[in-house]
């Protein structure tokens, strides 16, 4: 007898059962489907019931149905049907979802809920559209820099402290405030304090006077950077998910210290989608100059103290206080009223802060003219390589303040489909930093379609090479060879879809390449086998020798080809990645198989002979 | 079947240094001609626009070419790919290009010489974006080399782990200097494909160098030079096997994996070849004349002078 521990058979046995089951999702194939989604909220159980009851009377029967990530999906036997439902949701229950035209697999409810799913196809397989911004944390910071000039400015303003000046210097990261003596630099300091409890102020003098100074610690630069990245991309998110773009499943993820990657699978036109993510549209909220003359101001390019000049959406000159009430980060949520007593409006909340604020103006200013200024920035690179922003200030409507508010009012003022765009800009809140957009790859159905089929044919003439090879080469052991083989793919299958990474057209060549290898280590150990017999071995000596012998020519091979693996994993690119992946698990596998597979059933064909004379190989 | 029945007896080390001259040809040879043609890097490194589409009959590109300029679409480069239906476009880099208005534009031009085109993909990539996977690339290069120079260095002797990083670092020239001799596009998969052979490549060399250990530990009376040969020949077989096979895979890549792949398999076929050329010519006899001996090869604390000398 050869022996091999039956424990490790048991394992090896079990490992690819578990395998096979992993896999099995991937057997269904995929059928029509729609994907209802709902901006901020997740969709429920309880959706899932209306829709289907609302479904049901119209004779749409859906042939499956699942909740993931606050998605609903639900399947369709054709697409007449996916396109028939969608029409009778959007009817009956309009501008609650966002409803996407997608494909689902048609793996049954109970192995979804095992936690079984297909393997995920990347976008160069399935079509769709890569975007992938730069995020511009430098004007991030910026941006924190002017929140703290315009807090202390508004503290020692609320005060009544005499300052010289606040000066904010971006390259220090630091803003200073100047005083003209020693009492007012006491008095405002503590105001300044009072207001913004966990600054770290330090004292100096400028020019001869007393100032205090806040500085940024590289750490608080570092989480302003991280935190504009993250905001961003809950924002996308966001943007994303309204019902105003129906796209589905996208993913938003952050790629490095400063981008963000968004994947639009089966998107066709990106046209839409550009021009809403890249909004970094905000509000701001300030009190009307009543007392000079815009019209003279714009002509005369003198604008008064204090004062700043706009233009509304008419090219009308308007004179705003520079004091900003309320901006678009305070706002908690937006909504478009389409008929109000006023016309079509966009009612706003806000949050306990900006509604403190918003409280303390309108008790003050009733009666006086509140205006609104939307502001749409935008970062382009030009030809010679200089970032240029772009900035447009508008202010879209102004109105007398008639009661006093604070966390909920309406502008009123725009037209229906400007609503509707800035309810959703605003809803989804304003970008922390803006976006540049650095790359983009719109990948067409059809060449999806003609990449898995090229993928598939390699691999399967691949493959069959390989079998047809090592079955003439090493008979019996060549067969054995063969299907620890196609374990691998098994398992590696398994392994991809338990991960839920994306498989690339790269991907597929790694696999392609890991059978490659993973006939490697099969040879190592028949060649090893075979030299054993040619120095007069008996066959059960020889084959504990091959496999014994081989192993560490196998296990240092293959960690060369692993820390390769690591490193193009690291290194972190689109399709780089996808390789990568695939790469390290196939070495995986294909080790665990072709070491211990390829063992267990040597010992299930030949040990349990008696006598054996010569092998098969 | 069984091609080598019976163990070769090539003279690796004597002839030696025939194969370092053809190594030094085709080093210096590939060197050359990237300094001089240099490569058609993709345009993940170059940045700019390209543009996939399809014709349901192959397209005149000179027609294509003369109805882009006269559309007024600066500096378009138009080539088939692939086959002579599926043809590319490729602009220079352009910070403010969109993709979607650039594919549409492309599609409306192409349409006025055949209504039936298809657009399969755009690609747009920032000009900073190509720099720095330019670069990336060669850190990951670079890095990939060092970890497993430690690692050989780690599990082998220092004089077999030199000849086997020299061994390692000609094999992803030789597949630069194929790009740039063929002027296939250089782009990210390339690089991959480079990673991957060279974390491959190595495999022989180690197979090799195992026996090369396992041999000096057992016929004490071979000269090291025989010892090397030995081992060679002795694992001869499984190196151009376990190749072979890998070879035939990745050869079913290159023919059947369609245009996306080809630079992909291509670099891993001249990896591979390239790879186990210097493995089975260069490394050990480049550890042979770093002055290798049998002795560097003994387990240190297991061997005490009077087992070496004392036993008859």
């Amino acid at each position: 007898m050869i022996s091999y521990a039956r424990w490790k058979i048991a394992l090896v046995a079990l490992v690819v059962l578990f395998g096979l089951l992993l896999a099995l999702p991937n057997l269904f194939g995929e059928e029509s489907a729609l994907q209802f989604a709902r901006d901020r909220a997740p969709v429920v159980e309880a959706d899932r019931t209306v829709i289907e009851q609302v479904l049901k009377e119209k004779g749409v029967v859906p042939s499956g149905a699942f909740l993931d990530q606050g998605r609903l999906t639900l399947r369709f036997a054709s697409t007449q049907e996916q396109l028939k439902a969608r029409d009778v949701v959007a009817e009956a229950r309009p501008n609650q979802f966002t409803i996407a035209l997608s494909q689902a697999s048609r793996v049954p409810e109970w192995m979804r809920n095992l936690g079984l799913n297909p393997l995920k196809l990347g976008l160069d397989l399935r079509g769709g559209v890569n975007l992938v911004y730069q995020v511009d944390v430098e004007g991030a910071v910026k941006q924190q820099l002017d929140h703290h000039e315009q807090d202390f400015r508004a503290s020692l303003r609320n005060a009544r402290v005499p300052y010289q000046d606040v000066l904010v210097d971006y390259p220090q990261r630091r803003v200073q405030v100047l005083f003209r003596d020693a009492d007012s630099f006491e008095k405002g300091k503590a105001a300044i304090l009072a207001d913004n409890r966990n600054l770290i102020l330090t004292d100096l003098t400028v020019g001869g006077a007393p100032a205090v100074q806040m500085l940024m610690t590289p750490q608080e630069i570092k989480d302003r950077e991280t935190y504009a990245v993250q905001q961003n991309i809950v924002i996308l998110r966001n943007r994303l998910n309204s019902p105003e773009l129906a796209v589905s499943e996208p993913q938003v993820s952050r790629q490095g210290v400063d981008r963000i990657e968004i994947q639009l699978p089966g998107l066709q036109n990106s046209a839409e989608v550009k021009k809403i993510l890249g909004k970094v549209a905000t509000l701001e909220f300030r009190m009307v100059d009543e007392t000079d003359n815009p019209l003279e101001a714009a002509s005369t390019g003198r604008v008064p103290l204090g004062a700043k000049l706009y233009y509304t959406r008419d090219k009308q000159p308007v004179l705003l206080k520079r004091e900003v009430v309320v901006t678009g980060d305070e706002l908690t949520d937006a909504s478009f009223q389409p008929n109000t007593q006023d016309g079509p409006a966009v009612s706003v909340g806000l949050d306990s802060r900006g509604a403190n604020k918003m409280l303390k103006n309108t008790q003050e200013n009733l009666g006086h003219l509140m205006a609104v200024v939307f502001i749409d920035r935008s970062r382009e690179r030009n030809a010679a390589g200089v970032d240029v922003d772009r900035t447009t200030e508008e202010v879209i409507n102004r109105a007398t303040i008639r009661g006093v508010f604070a966390n909920n009012f309406q502008i009123t003022g725009v037209n229906p489909i400007e609503g509707r765009e800035l309810a959703l800009l605003l809803r989804a809140g304003g970008l922390a930093a803006p976006l540049t957009p650095i790359e983009e790859r719109a990948i067409g159905p059809t060449l999806g379609k003609e990449n898995i089929a090229k993928g598939v044919d390699a691999m399967v003439f691949g493959m069959l090479a390989a079998f047809v090879f090592m079955a003439i080469y090493y008979k019996v052991f060549g067969l054995i060879a063969d299907l620890v083989l196609l374990a691998n793919v098994v398992l590696l299958t398994a392994l991809l879809s338990m991960v839920g990474v994306a498989l690339t057209l790269p991907g597929i060549a790694a696999v392609v390449l890991t059978v490659g290898m993973a006939v490697d280590a099969n040879i190592l150990i028949y060649e090893r086998i075979r030299e054993e017999l040619r120095n007069g071995v008996s066959p059960r000596a020889a084959i504990s020798a091959g496999f014994e012998r081989a192993f560490s020519a196998i296990f240092d091979s293959n960690i060369t080809a692993l820390i390769a693996g690591m490193v193009l994993w690291g290194f972190g690119a689109g399709a780089v990645r996808g390789f990568a992946v695939v790469l390290v698990l196939g070495i995986a596998t294909s080790m665990f198989t072709s070491l211990m597979g390829s063992r267990a059933v040597v010992q299930l064909v030949y040990g349990g002979r008696r006598k054996l004379d010569g092998l098969a190989i | 079947m069984e091609f080598f029945h019976k163990v070769t007896r090539f003279p690796f080390m004597n002839t030696r240094k025939i194969w370092y001259g053809l190594s030094a040809v085709l080093i210096v040879g590939s060197l050359l001609t990237v300094g001089v043609r240099g490569l058609n890097l993709g345009i993940d490194f170059t940045g700019g626009v390209d543009v996939e589409t399809n014709f349901p009959q192959a397209p005149n590109i000179e027609q294509l070419r003369s109805a882009l300029q006269s559309a007024a679409v600066p500096g378009a480069q138009v080539k088939a790919f692939g086959s002579s239906r599926d043809i590319l476009v490729r602009l220079p880099p352009d910070p403010n290009a969109k993709g979607e208005q650039i594919g549409a534009r492309i599609l409306e031009v192409f349409r006025g010489v055949d209504p039936g085109v298809k657009l399969l993909s755009t690609e747009v990539v920032g000009p900073q974006v190509g720099q720095e996977l330019f670069v990336k690339g060669g850190e990951a290069l670079f890095a990939t080399l060092v970890l497993i120079a430690m690692y050989v260095l780690i599990r082998f002797t220092s004089k077999l782990a030199y000849g086997a990083i020299l061994a390692v670092l000609h094999d992803p020239i030789c597949v630069l200097g194929f790009f740039a001799v063929s002027q296939m596009t250089f782009d990210l998969t390339a690089v991959s494909a480079i990673l991957a052979v060279i974390g491959y490549s190595l495999n022989d060399t180690v197979i090799v160098f195992d026996r090369v250990r396992e041999r000096a530990r057992t016929a004490r009376k071979l000269t090291i030079a025989q010892i090397i040969d030995e081992s060679i020949n002795q694992t001869l077989s499984r190196t151009i096997m376990t190749k072979l096979v890998t070879l035939l895979v990745v050869v079913a890549l290159l023919i059947f994996g369609g245009e996306t792949l080809h630079g992909f398999s291509a670099a891993l076929v001249i990896g591979i070849i390239a790879g186990t050329y210097s493995s089975i010519y260069i490394s050990a006899a480049l550890a042979l004349d770093f002055g290798l001996r049998g002795d560097d090869m003994m387990e240190r604390k297991v061997v005490k002078p009077e087992e070496v000398d004392g036993l008859p």
